[in-house]
């Protein structure tokens, strides 16, 4: 997951070249905004003055910045209050974690919470930024202390569901009810656990197959695939025109595990992989016949040559050098493939997207998805202007701002406009329609169930396993937990 | 002790000197003591408890952690890949650097020269040895393709990839990094040792193998064992390169005990088996090294190590 972070960031990056120069004359008040905040923001950063701002202060941090940025913050200051009506009261500091390190994503979280303390004098928000492994290992040794931050960085998940076992987070379920809706629900399900929510999403992914679209043309395909018998099918024709039909990585071992997740998923269900992942039975009719699925897929040798031992940066050169035409992948794939590729830019307008295929027989909807994305989880001490923000962040404003950005997708409803990437658009319009979302399995359970779901897996595509073997081991996993 | 006040200044020198010598070894002491033992204490304590680093340290387990691990298949290839990795070095990695040794004390133009591309690959850290291999060995990357330039296109495999092959590689490489290391430590030795011994038995009348065997084999002894002994930690210890390169895979078929210990620990947030892991290895690395010391290297360090226990 840490991976998958770090790629999302560097999307973040790699986009925003591209974007900033065409966005910023259409966009000109938000960067405006951006701008004033920013100062503004690196000098309440300070330590000495973040721990009480006063009215003095902001009035030097005004008379730092030139008149036209002044505006700008007039603007913040009214849209922030326009949309809280969170009064003046005793001074209270809200301590947030985060794990942005570099821009755009640092800014726009910064001039988010100078915003909310434009519009509430009395509220501090205290931003901690630190590096991801940093970050875990900080918050571990934190929570052991008993120090737990307002509002941290989380993925939802397995280790979400550890800390809230631990005590350590706060039940908001009832101080979201009045808003939840605003936001994609499978994606406020991943920072739910046993019936009780304790974060909140702010970029939501979702896994698909990306394709080549001239090898798929190549090779005498005319549509991407709606089945799983298609799918094999497309793949036979690939692999006789002489590409490599399905790239994926022995390494790493999570994007062949992705596939066989969306097996189980189209085959029995969500509902029934949920009842998997709670009773910690693998031994399944969905679980087997996914496993039957890979093997039927192992037949056609749809691989690249030594995938057992290929890393996922291995399976994005591949895709984007044009040699392999398939792979299941999240959103970050494009940027990544293009990155890995010899020419830097991948393949460019080649590259599509479809959602996973269905197979025949199975009882999953063709719109329940995998996926993932980043959110924040809310410390048992938060107080109400912690879970305040915490709504302020997932404001329309807020979330058109981050997809503008390109820090993530934003799951709150109605701000899909604000996505402009045609290859994003197409995930953004899977996701949308998606009634149900499964968490990445290797992050919805334990670190080590994720370890030990993806060895499980790995090993059925590498041939040296069998459908019943996979859902036994991790059965086995499972009950040493 | 029963020494009264009015013993002679000896005594009196004596425990000054003894102060002296604890005072300057007081703060190695107590950095020793702080980063050294009490972790491996802690680990031991933390190893009898199912824990994943957040909850409360209280779900005792007592040797439930080192059952598991000695059940799990992947922790037992581990071992096996351990004990592999040290006999093959053993076998093959530490003659080879003897014979290069050996070939390098003669005189020859462009001795030092060798010498100095030989030791290069030590040099280098794990972690990019194990980069640039794994570019090295990519499916129809340089060595393939040498390999089929050179008509050997045969013994092409899946370097990495191949679950029987991946151990053979993993040798290869480590080979390549540390034979230059152990060469340089024989040739000291050799150099440590006067010409005129081998050319008085040339003189009489011995063979040069005899002259090696029975000369220059014994004398060359305190290094060699020395050097054995490096060898056979390094194996045990074997991590950094070979997580850089397959992180244990495919299918744990190169995990080694170092690897299984930070999966468990650092990757999947178990504490209390990655510590038993962890105790596993100290027990392991800490028998065979007083085994070794006891038994091989006890002529060496005579009077420096085994004076305490006779």
């Amino acid at each position: 997951m840490e991976r998958r972070m770090a790629l999302l960031e560097t999307t973040a990056r790699a986009k925003r070249r591209n974007r900033c120069r065409s966005r910023a004359a259409e966009e000109a008040p938000i960067s405006e905004l951006t701008l004033a905040v920013r100062s503004v923001g690196r000098f309440r950063r300070h330590p000495l003055t973040t721990a009480r701002p006063t009215a003095s202060i902001k009035e030097k941090a005004v008379n730092l910045v030139p008149k036209r940025l002044v505006a700008g913050i007039a603007v913040i200051a009214l849209v922030a209050s326009a949309c809280s009506s969170s009064g003046s009261g005793s001074a209270v500091t809200v301590n947030w974690w985060h794990i942005s390190t570099t821009d755009p994503a640092k800014s726009v979280f910064q001039s988010i919470a100078d915003a909310y303390h434009t519009a509430h004098p009395n509220v501090t928000i205290k931003i901690t930024i630190l590096e991801n492994e940093a970050f875990k290992t900080k918050l571990a040794t934190e929570l052991q202390a008993g120090n737990v931050p307002d509002l941290f960085q989380s993925w939802g998940g397995g280790i979400m569901a550890a800390q809230a076992d631990a005590g350590m987070l706060k039940d908001i379920t009832s101080d979201v009810a009045s808003w939840k809706d605003t936001i994609n629900p499978g994606a406020l399900g991943i920072y739910a656990y046993k019936g009780k929510q304790y974060g909140v999403p702010w970029d939501m992914g979702m896994i698909g197959v990306w394709y080549n679209k001239a090898l798929f043309k190549t090779a005498g395909i005319s549509a991407p695939p709606a089945t799983w018998d298609d799918f094999l099918a497309d793949v036979g024709k690939l692999k006789t025109s002489g590409v490599t039909p399905l790239a994926i990585a022995g390494k790493d071992m999570w994007p062949s595990m992705h596939l066989w997740t969306y097996l189980v998923l189209r085959i029995g269900g969500k509902a029934t992989l949920d009842q998997m992942v709670q009773s910690k039975n693998w031994n399944t009719d969905a679980c087997t016949k996914a496993g039957a699925e890979v093997v039927k897929l192992n037949a056609l040798t749809p691989y690249q040559d030594g995938f057992e031992g290929a890393t996922y940066d291995n399976e994005a050169a591949l895709v984007g050098n044009g040699k392999a035409a398939m792979e299941v992948m999240g959103q970050w794939a494009p940027v990544v493939e293009a990155a890995d590729s010899t020419s830097k830019t991948g393949i460019g307008a080649d590259l599509g997207w479809f959602p996973f295929p269905t197979v025949t027989g199975g009882t999953g909807l063709a719109t329940d998805g995998v996926g993932g994305g980043n959110g924040v989880a809310v410390g048992k001490n938060a107080s109400p202007e912690a879970l305040d923000f915490l709504k302020f962040i997932s404001q329309t404003n807020n979330a058109n701002a981050i997809n503008a950005a390109n820090i993530g997708l934003s799951p709150v409803l109605g701000t899909e406009a604000t996505v402009t990437d045609a290859n994003l658009k197409l995930v953004l319009a899977g996701r949308a329609t998606a009634t149900n979302m499964q968490l990445y399995l290797d992050q919805a359970t334990s670190p080590a169930m994720g370890t030990a779901i993806n060895e499980a897996t790995i090993a059925l595509f590498d041939g040296k396993s069998d459908p019943a073997k996979v859902c036994k081991a991790i059965t086995d996993a499972a009950a040493a937990q | 002790m029963s020494a009264t006040s009015a013993r002679s200044g000896v005594d009196a020198r004596s425990r000054a000197k003894l102060r002296t010598i604890t005072l300057f070894l007081l703060p190695a002491l107590v950095l020793y003591l702080l980063f050294v033992l009490f972790p491996v204490v802690q680990a031991a304590h933390y190893s009898v408890f199912k824990w994943n680093g957040l909850e409360p340290l209280d779900n005792f387990v007592g040797l439930k952690n080192y059952e598991t691990a000695f059940n799990s298949d992947a922790f037992k290839t581990a071992v096996s890949n351990n004990l592999l990795i040290i006999v093959l070095s053993l076998a093959i990695q530490i003659p080879f650097s003897l014979s290069l040794a050996l070939l390098l004390n003669r005189r020859f133009p462009g001795r030092a020269a060798f010498r100095l591309i030989f030791f290069v690959p030590y040099v280098l850290s794990e972690a990019i040895t194990g980069v640039v291999f794994t570019l090295l060995l990519q499916p129809h990357a340089l060595v393939d393709g040498s390999l089929q330039a050179a008509g050997l296109g045969g013994l092409v495999q899946h370097w990495l990839a191949d679950t029987g092959i991946v151990m053979i590689t993993m040798f290869i490489i480590i080979t390549w990094k540390y034979f230059g290391f152990h060469m340089i430590l024989l040739l000291a030795g050799l150099q440590g040792i006067p010409r005129e011994l081998e050319e008085a038995a040339l003189i009489d009348g011995a063979g040069r193998w005899q002259a090696f065997r029975y000369i220059t084999l014994p004398l060359l002894g305190p290094t060699l064992r020395v050097s054995i002994f490096l060898s056979m930690i390094g194996s045990l210890q074997l991590f950094d390169m070979v997580w850089v390169m397959t992180g244990g895979g495919p299918l744990n078929a190169s995990n080694t005990m170092a690897i299984s210990m930070f999966k468990a620990g650092i990757k999947n947030q178990q504490m209390g088996y990655g510590s038993a892991l962890a105790v596993i290895i100290f027990l392991f690395a800490l028998v065979l090294a007083l085994a070794y010391q006891r038994f091989v290297l006890r002529r060496d360090v005579e009077g420096a190590l085994t004076a305490f226990n006779g």
